[in-house]
């Protein structure tokens, strides 16, 4: 518990029975939420261990809503913190005492499918799957695919810049966003992008895409949607050792491969999860890839044969490839399930470092390493492909200091990522949890320039301003 | 006579820019100036140049990773990953036929410009492979962001910004992209005769398919042209692109019998039409390239083409329209009333200076955007000394 928030503003708190009535003048009782109960569902996000109680829960209903609720906070000076569904494993959306929650949960409607250019337009607070769903039938998808899909809104993973486990192919969200409504600080609504491609001027909705809630907020968007593969099939290979599996990684790659999705789990993440998905993963592997293509099934068999005749050279100890429909979903319950099924054996923080892939047997050992020094355990799940590591640090809660011990391992990993040449977040965001480390990653002139072009969206501090950049250092820029 | 910086170290960078900033003094800023005729003019008194920042920095092919001080040749880049089969996969164009310039084009300059070919469509622009950047601003600092991992999201992606920002926010030092393999393969369908309609449906029709198609073009007839080209491309494993070749023509059965292009004949009509060749001969012509929806494509150009004479042709399945048109002030008129009806917006790629001084070349933004464009300038370049003016007055 060693992350610190901003004191709340007295002022604030002591007008809060004004700014309630004030908000009650813009919006609907059911869309307005006070009362201490009801407040106390909106009080964390995934990181479940920090709880701040909000003022008070906005919950608008069309882009001009928020918009009144921006303009009325702004004049106000009051804060104000974005939540999607609160999936955020970084803590992105955890409130403040002082601030209103602005949810987007009641704007989940799908406004525009348009196939034969290929996009979408919805409001921000549908759910990661429903858009998926929504285009199903006519047998296209939104691609960035998020463990969280179920929950998560595409407003949290435009304000994170989610990935998932097919962005080796597809991207994450900044490469399949093609335009925004977005409310800034003072209610004023901009539209960013559109259906085309592109933008005049700078790249503000790849700026805003990550900005984690503190450049404004977005109330709709367009996003591309692609047309469905054929077909797609993993594969599961099993190895004796880390370093066999990350030099096949390398050598699939180096083929001129590009799987759809290239996944890793170490030994007890494959344990854990076949316990709870019954998936029939190799337990006795000491890594496993789970390596996914696409296409018809003459090219998925062309591309698996090439794959399976790499893979033969590191010797590996089991190598199958999913034979059926059900199968392959199976596969995918266990990887997507990774955090879930943790959970149900340990605490655990999810870290979310990038490092590049040629030191994955370097990390995973250091990993290893210090996660033993605190005396914890940890699980690794993570996107091969693309180096982005997902280290569950297991703790037990009940336990006094072991948190503490979590966070300090949570810590050393990232720092670690950091120094072999990659970051503190890959898809996650910093939120507050990697907030006081991102002078790891960033000197001071670095930091200076983004505090400068947040300056630009929200000179007062108003937006989630609780995240993302240390509490020190602030005025710098 | 302008003066010229060419400093071989990022430090230098930072001092020459600290000295001009203290001087008040515009700088011109440059890579290989192989695009120095896109943008507003710009005056200053001296230009800063990347073209001595050299060498490839960092090259891991397992990784797809490829970093470079800005000012190294596009075409040491390519040739270092197509040592290794691999490719930039956002096609950069090289515009010095069209734009008649010289020189060597530079990775810093593929960033600043944010230009990408036909395999934007399937691949990304370039903005979507620049994963990391150092450069100096405008205060003579130096700052990087992002990084050489494909996922990171720690902090604001500055990288975007500077991707496409035309030297008006700093000088990049170095860059970092991601790469792709180079297919085994690729193949061009041509279809003949289609209308602008027709064709923009064949293009969606193929591009909705499961089939990844990676080039969707059609040039109608004209100078070169003796009847319409509509060109689809596929590209990959020998026998899967044969497998997507066959179900393609299927599917596209109502569109006529398609010519097959291998890949050799391919690749270099693919090129042109990167490079916007096509419309290269008509030289006293102003060159726009407007990105819309695909499916306004042909409405948009039709709006244009009926108020001017000139020649365009469509690329990205419809939604980027390359459009010569004559060179005044009434012809850009027409552009820009052309994007207001139907969506989308233009750049104007080629016309005489001063046409380029006394019209909009970017697409005009709305008032709450431009105040923050102006903005974020400013917290870039707080005097305003990077290339002043070339994207709009004041930026």
């Amino acid at each position: 518990m060693s992350i610190a928030f901003p004191t709340p503003d007295a002022g604030i708190l002591a007008r809060r029975d004004e700014i309630i009535a004030g908000l009650a003048q813009i919006l609907p009782p059911d869309c307005l939420i006070t009362s201490e109960d009801e407040r106390r569902a909106y009080d964390t996000d995934a990181l479940t261990s920090y709880r701040k109680m909000p003022l008070a829960v906005a919950l608008p209903r069309s882009t001009q809503e928020v918009s009144d609720v921006m303009r009325y906070c702004h004049e106000n000076g009051v804060k104000v913190v974005a939540r999607g569904a609160g999936t955020s494993l970084a803590g992105g959306a955890i409130p403040q005492e002082d601030a209103v929650v602005i949810g987007v949960a009641k704007l989940a409607d799908v406004i525009e499918m348009n196939f034969a250019d290929r996009y979408a337009r919805v409001q921000s607070g549908i759910t990661n799957l429903a858009i998926s769903g929504a285009v199903a039938h006519e047998s296209f998808f939104y691609a960035p695919d998020p463990s969280s899909q179920l929950a998560c809104t595409i407003a949290g993973n435009i304000a994170m810049n989610s990935g998932g486990a097919h962005c080796l192919k597809y991207g994450v969200t900044t490469n399949n966003l093609l335009g925004v409504t977005m409310v800034l600080v003072d209610g004023t609504i901009v539209e960013l992008g559109g259906a085309h491609l592109d933008a005049p001027g700078y790249d503000l909705l790849g700026l805003i895409t990550g900005s984690e809630g503190q450049l404004g907020i977005v109330t709709e968007a367009t996003v591309r949607i692609l047309r469905q593969a054929e077909g797609a099939r993993p594969a599961l290979i099993g190895f004796d050792s880390a370093e066999t599996a990350g030099a096949c990684v390398a050598a699939i790659i180096g083929a001129g491969i590009i799987p759809v999705a290239l996944e890793y789990m170490d030994r007890p993440a494959i344990q854990v999860c076949e316990a709870f998905a019954k998936a029939g993963y190799p337990l006795d592997v000491e890594a496993m890839l789970i390596v996914e293509v696409e296409g018809s099934d003459e090219e998925i068999e062309d591309q698996l044969g090439r794959i399976v005749a790499i893979a033969e050279d590191f010797s590996p100890q089991t190598l199958r490839v999913a034979q059926s429909e059900a199968e392959s979903a199976a596969i995918w319950k266990g990887r997507k399930s990774a955090f879930g099924a943790t959970g149900r054996i340990a605490d655990y923080i999810c870290m979310d470092g990038t490092i590049p892939t040629g030191q994955l047997p370097h990390v995973l050992k250091r990993i290893d390493e210090i996660v033993k020094s605190y005396g914890l355990g940890v699980a690794n799940v993570f996107h091969a492909g693309d180096g982005n590591l997902h280290p569950l640090v297991m703790f037990d809660a009940a336990k006094p200091g072991d948190m503490q011990k979590a966070e300090d391992a949570g810590s050393d990993i990232l720092k670690l990522c950091v120094e072999v040449g990659g970051c503190l977040t890959g898809e996650h965001g910093v939120g507050i949890e990697k907030r006081d480390l991102m002078t790891y990653q960033y000197n001071k002139q670095d930091l200076a320039q983004q505090l400068r072009v947040r300056g630009v969206f929200d000179p007062g501090w108003l937006l989630n301003s609780a995240k993302v950049f240390p509490l020190e250092g602030r005025d710098a820029a | 006579m302008t003066s010229m910086h060419e400093p071989a170290s990022e430090e230098a960078v930072a001092e020459i820019v600290a000295t001009a900033r203290a001087d008040r003094m515009p700088l011109c800023l440059a890579g290989g100036d192989t695009k120095a005729g896109i943008g507003r003019p710009v005056q200053a008194a001296a230009t800063l140049t990347s073209r001595k920042l050299k060498g490839i920095t960092l090259y891991e092919p397992a990784e797809l990773v490829i970093g470079a001080k800005a000012g190294t040749p596009l075409a040491e880049i390519e040739a270092a990953l197509a040592e290794k089969g691999q490719r930039l996969a956002f096609e950069p164009p090289d515009y010095r036929a069209l734009l008649g310039t010289e020189g060597e084009p530079t990775i810093g300059g593929v960033a600043a410009a944010n230009l990408s070919g036909p395999r934007r469509i399937m691949a990304g622009a370039a903005r979507d492979a620049l994963i990391g950047v150092r450069f100096v601003n405008g205060h003579g600092e130096i700052v990087k962001n992002g990084g050489r991992v494909m996922k990171n999201v720690t902090g604001l992606d500055l990288v975007k910004l500077m991707g496409g920002s035309w030297g008006t926010l700093g000088l990049l030092t170095e860059v970092i992209f991601k790469v792709l393999p180079i297919p085994e393969t690729s193949t061009t369908l041509l279809y003949s005769g289609l209308d602008d309609e027709r064709a923009v449906a064949a293009l969606s029709e193929a591009l909705g398919s499961p089939f990844e198609v990676t080039g969707a073009a059609h040039v109608p007839v004209g100078e070169g042209y003796q009847t319409a080209q509509t060109l689809i491309r596929i590209e990959g494993f020998e026998s899967s692109v044969d497998y997507r070749l066959g179900e393609l023509r299927e599917a596209l059965a109502d569109y006529g019998d398609p010519a097959v292009l291998a890949h050799e004949s391919g690749d270099s009509l693919w090129r042109g039409l990167r490079d916007g060749a096509p419309l290269i001969a008509l030289a006293d012509h102003a060159i726009w390239r407007i990105s819309t929806r695909p499916g306004a494509g042909p409405a948009l150009a039709a709006a244009i083409r009926s108020k001017v004479q000139g020649r365009h042709y469509f690329d990205w399945g419809g939604g980027l329209i390359w459009i010569a048109t004559p060179a005044d002030d009434a012809a850009a008129a027409h552009v820009r009333a052309a994007t207001r009806t139907h969506g989308g917006h233009a750049t104007l790629m080629r016309a005489p200076p001063e046409l380029r001084a006394a019209i909009d070349v970017f697409e005009p933004l709305p008032e709450p955007l431009m105040r923050i464009s102006r903005e974020i300038k400013n917290r870039f370049d707080p005097d305003g000394i990077f290339n002043p003016g070339r994207m709009y007055a004041g930026i």
